[in-house]
């Protein structure tokens, strides 16, 4: 069934799609052009009016009906236009399929927890309940038997999970016993909406000494509790929990944690002060104190910054206006903003790059990576030029790229430098390979004319003449090499 | 109304039947005219249930999206609020309770749990004062929702982190009920096998509720031979891959939910003659994407590559078709031409739209920023060193990850990740992307660990991999469910054994094709159907576990 390229051009040369050309190298993307051309053609000669009867959508493309499109049809007038046809379609659809089996039983409340293993383990609960007026459930659960092809009875948990729901006050479980017993019947259920229940229970009724020491053997349970404390920001019995736990670090993060809600600058840095000295693993102890003092540094950035720019005075604020705030950004944010705003500054001011560089020890390429990018952003060639030039201790310069000038010449595109410095950089690729495939893509065509005569390769040479314009400086110079009498061309 | 669901070797329809049942009694307990309230989260997964047409039907007049303050004006017996049991909706609830006009006609609330009632919700209510002023408080237990044929979800979006973050196993308890239910409608499913330890305290509910289930014998034929339940931390490394199916871009570029598309509108303008230019649309384009759509479902599960192709053979066949007109020439052919026409015409539209999508995505992967990200997942994955780094924001989401197991710090130890490599041969260097013969097509080289396992376990079964199984974390095991001699199956020579396979904490679109792509081998001998808590991508996935202001 394949069908050969053959035949595809056969087709499209045949047919009124005749513009098409498969010179493309991308074939893929000229499949899509091909189809899309094709059925842009297509809206030509059909008629497109009754494209809605067909796909009954509304332009957002919500099927007309569905229960997004409805809330708004109906949240506003009465949307009753257009119930007709799908009530009808759906009465239609509705056959006599099987039916959800749902929780059905006749027994009384006791005998759902019939089936245990252990016979009067839950003695307690069921004596409690046994004076729960069965009746409440009566008209839910007395479904006659026989209207279930799958009859599906409930099973305890069910009742137990109702039980607390509905009637429950666990009020009468009042020894330590049966709290705990209760409390691990619930886990055992592994549901933790009974679980949680009956945790809330517990923390009502017992001291927190209690509490925490028996969930200590807890460790289910104990999570459970973890969770929901966190839920309901209960801050302070969760710290209790970790101090009681003896789990420091989880302490420590836990606090820490909570800087996320701190909005005001100031206030957030100084809880963060606060933070420094916890007992947190001894990477993230280096960690926290780098981010109170990047806060810190951020603050007085901002202050300076926000007071140049409004006065209006500083040529670069003026140029290239703040788009956002400095503040709680990452540090390679902050390293551009300082490299985009403050690179010539001594090594002295807390807003230099250099000073950003030495106080969170950022690695040579980070910091390369991300002058350059701010530098070339601003258009600055010879900043860019500086970041890559070495002395040597006899005065010599050497350029030297830790990220590699293949990357350089990235950058440099992505930041639409000019071809002049382009070329500058492709010329300090060193695989050969690599610097011509960089060449080529962005025509440097010096570069690519050079490397090929320095190859001594005539073929790639006579190959890429025809890539450069006629009668260009390039051409001129392709064809008087070509010519020249002083190479010895190895084909 | 929803075929699509019964194109596969398991009809689907059935569960989407009965719960669709479950929402007509619920309603008709409440007596009279309703407005639902809903919690917008639900809309979705409820629009695969059930159009307005079916709640109409039950009297319900109006809908609204639930929000703060007074509800809207709304001149009816009943208002219905369906939420998911989270304690910031309660409050919302009971400010719409509270605000309510006393002096006008009173009105019955109600609440609907979806999937289920919680009393940290209800004791919420209780605190706020208005629990009382709801007359039914209850479930509606919709655990899996019929995605496609072949796939069904939870769509519970905590689920990984719960588990294996917070230890909090509820949506395990969820899963294990929703396998209950399916077991019910589709026969009790005479093997399990397993991986992980979430999987293993799925298998242990579902033994435990079946024992304490007192009703009679479930009588109906089983539809499925074997249940594979997976623990998503037993494969984290597929969900961080950038998916490379067709679907899977989708999903990684423009994000599905609940199966539908939102995309940038200016490729979907209507090109007609005359009013070029003007009326853009401004609204992103939504689309829904199933196998309901014919090109949809040929083109899902390819390589990005192969779509093209496709693609350009579809144009031709319909301008081809188009051209016929030419030729009809007398009544009966001309009135054959054109009863197809609105066949054709669905066809037209629906290549237009993927033509549009692909060339959407194709912006994309050709892009230097998509090329490099690839090319450091791919160092990633066979084992080259990769330097990376992260602001102070991240350090709470980083202790996350690595208590979840995403990120492990190298201490020396050993590091397993090349015996797996080798032995479950997750990497192929020779991907044919256009004809695959292999399920690593479906990220151009690295085979969905996942997927591996159940491919193996198949055929020739986890005794040939013993090694590895014990290197992954949690314990795996197999379970049997005895069935009557009555219901046991007698399989025909050449039938296919359907695998209903559970991925539990989430599962990718990427997987999901490298599954179909098993079913569809002539040889393979399985057939899958997908089960999962949630579809996911890396990053959504990730973004379920970072740490966010309270």
């Amino acid at each position: 069934m394949n069908r050969t390229k053959g035949d595809e051009e056969e087709y499209w040369n045949s047919s009124k799609f005749k513009a098409f050309t498969f010179d493309d190298e991308d074939d893929e993307l000229s499949q899509l052009k091909e189809s899309k051309r094709a059925v842009n053609s297509l809206r030509d000669f059909v008629d497109d009016d009754d494209d809605d009867d067909l796909e009954r959508v509304s332009w957002s493309g919500e099927a007309v009906g569905s229960i997004s499109w409805s809330i708004r049809e109906t949240a506003g007038n009465s949307g009753s236009t257009h119930e007709g046809r799908e009530q009808l379609k759906s009465r239609n659809s509705f056959s006599s399929y099987a039916q959800l089996p749902k929780p059905t039983s006749t027994y009384s409340l006791s005998s759902f927890f019939r089936g245990r293993t252990r016979p009067g383990s839950f003695q307690s609960l069921s004596d409690a309940l046994s004076d729960t007026p069965a009746k409440s459930y009566a008209p839910e659960l007395g479904r006659p038997k026989g209207e279930y092809r799958v009859s599906y009875s409930i099973h305890w948990c069910d009742t137990f999970h109702m039980l607390l729901c509905q009637v429950c006050s666990l009020e009468r479980f009042r020894s330590l016993q049966d709290k705990l017993q209760l409390l691990e019947e619930a886990v055992s259920m592994h549901d933790g909406n009974v679980i949680t229940a009956v945790l809330i229970f517990l923390k009502r009724t017992l001291s927190k000494d209690i509490l925490f020491r028996e969930l200590e053997v807890r460790q289910v349970a104990l999570r459970h509790l973890i969770h929901f404390l966190k839920e309901i920001g209960d801050q302070k019995l969760l710290l209790d929990l970790f101090r009681f736990l003896d789990r420091t670090e989880e302490l420590a993060l836990s606090h820490y944690r909570e800087h996320l809600n701190i909005q005001d600058p100031d206030k957030r840095k100084e809880f963060l002060k606060t933070c420094v000295g916890l007992p947190f693993s001894a990477e993230d102890s280096a960690h926290i104190q780098d981010h109170y003092t990047l806060l810190e540094r951020q603050i007085i950035i901002e202050a300076n910054d926000r007071h140049l720019e409004s006065a209006g005075q500083t040529e670069i604020f003026r140029k290239h206006p703040r788009k956002a705030s400095i503040l709680n950004m990452p540090l390679v944010t902050t390293l551009f903003y300082s490299c985009f705003y403050h690179y010539t500054e001594a090594e002295g001011t807390f807003s230099s790059p250099v000073n950003l560089k030495k106080t969170f020890k950022i690695p040579d390429k980070q910091y390369v990576l991300t002058a350059l990018a701010a530098r070339a952003k601003l258009r600055a060639w010879n900043d860019v030029d500086a970041l890559f030039t070495t002395k040597n201790w006899l005065g010599y310069t050497k350029k030297r790229a830790p990220i590699g000038f293949h990357r350089v010449v990235e950058i440099l595109h992505k930041n639409n430098a000019p071809v002049q410095i382009l070329q500058e950089y492709v010329n300090l690729v060193e695989d050969v390979d690599t610097k011509l495939n960089l060449a080529t893509k962005f025509k440097c065509h010096d570069v690519v004319i050079d490397t090929y005569r320095d190859l001594k390769d005539r073929q790639q040479l006579l190959a890429y003449r025809s890539k450069v314009d006629k009668g260009s400086a390039e051409e001129e110079k392709i064809d008087a090499l070509l010519s020249s009498s002083q190479i010895r061309w190895k084909n | 109304m929803a075929a699509h669901l019964s194109y596969g070797r398991v009809n689907l329809n059935v569960l989407r039947e009965a719960v669709r049942r479950e929402l007509r009694e619920f309603l008709d307990k409440c007596a009279g005219s309703k407005a639902i309230v809903w919690d917008e989260y639900l809309t979705g997964p409820f629009g695969l249930i059930a159009q307005y047409s079916l709640l109409k039907e039950h009297e319900v007049e109006k809908m609204f999206t639930l929000k703060g303050n007074r509800l809207p004006a709304a001149d009816v017996k009943n208002i219905i609020f369906f939420v998911r049991p989270r304690l910031e909706l309660m409050d919302i609830i009971a400010e719409n309770v509270l605000s309510e006009d006393r002096r006008g006609p009173t009105r019955d609330f109600h609440i609907l749990f979806v999937p289920r009632r919680s009393l940290l919700c209800e004791q919420r209510l209780k605190d706020l004062g208005v629990l009382g002023s709801f007359i039914h408080r209850e479930e509606y237990s919709l655990d899996l929702i019929p995605f496609d044929g072949d796939l069904l979800s939870m769509e519970s979006e905590g689920a990984f982190k719960e588990c294996y973050l917070e230890g909090d196993q509820t949506s395990l308890y969820h899963a294990a009920k929703g396998l209950m239910t399916l077991q019910a409608l589709y026969g009790t499913i005479p093997q399990i096998f397993g991986k992980g330890e979430c999987a293993r305290q799925v298998a242990n509910m579902m033994i435990r509720m079946k024992r304490e289930f007192t009703g009679s014998q479930n009588s109906i034929f089983p539809v499925f031979d074997n249940l594979l339940l997976l623990d998503r931390n037993v494969d984290l490394l597929t969900p961080l891959a950038t998916q490379l199916t067709y679907e899977g871009l989708i999903d990684e570029i423009y994000g599905i939910q609940n199966s539908y598309v939102k995309l940038p509108p200016e490729k979907f303008a209507p090109k007609k003659q005359g009013d070029g230019g003007k009326d853009l649309p401004t609204e992103a384009k939504k689309l829904q994407l199933n196998s309901a759509e014919e090109l949809y479902a040929e083109i899902r599960d390819k390589n990005f590559n192969a779509v093209g192709s496709v693609l350009s053979k579809k144009a031709k066949i319909i301008s081809a078709a188009f051209e016929e007109r030419h030729n009809a020439k007398t009544v009966g052919e001309i009135k054959q031409f054109v009863s197809q026409l609105p066949h054709m015409q669905a066809a037209r539209g629906s290549l237009a739209n993927h033509t549009s999508i692909a060339e959407l995505i194709k912006d994309v992967t050709t892009s230097e920023d998509f090329f490099d990200k690839l090319t450091v997942e791919q160092e990633f994955m066979s084992g080259i060193d990769t330097d990376k780094t992260y602001g102070y924001e991240h350090i709470l989401t980083l202790h996350n990850l690595e208590k979840a197991g995403l990120l492990k710090p190298q201490t020396g130890g050993r590091n397993n990740y090349p015996t797996i490599r080798k032995t479950l041969r997750l990497w192929m260097d020779d991907v044919n992307e256009q004809n695959p013969t292999d399920i690593s097509y479906v990220y151009s080289g690295y085979a969905p660990l996942s997927v591996r396992l159940a491919q193996l376990l198949s055929r020739p079964g986890w005794r040939s991999i013993e090694e590895v199984l014990r290197i992954l974390p949690g314990p795996h095991f197999e379970e049997r469910q005895p069935l009557p001699t009555g219901l046991q199956k007698k399989r025909q020579p050449g039938e296919n054994r359907v695998t209903l396979i559970f991925f539990l904490g989430g599962v990718t679109f990427a997987e999901i094709a490298a599954l179909r792509f098993l079913s569809q081998l002539e040889d393979g001998g399985t057939e899958y159907v997908i089960a999962t808590t949630k579809l996911m991508n890396g990053t959504s996935w990730i973004e379920a576990l970072m740490e966010k202001p309270f």
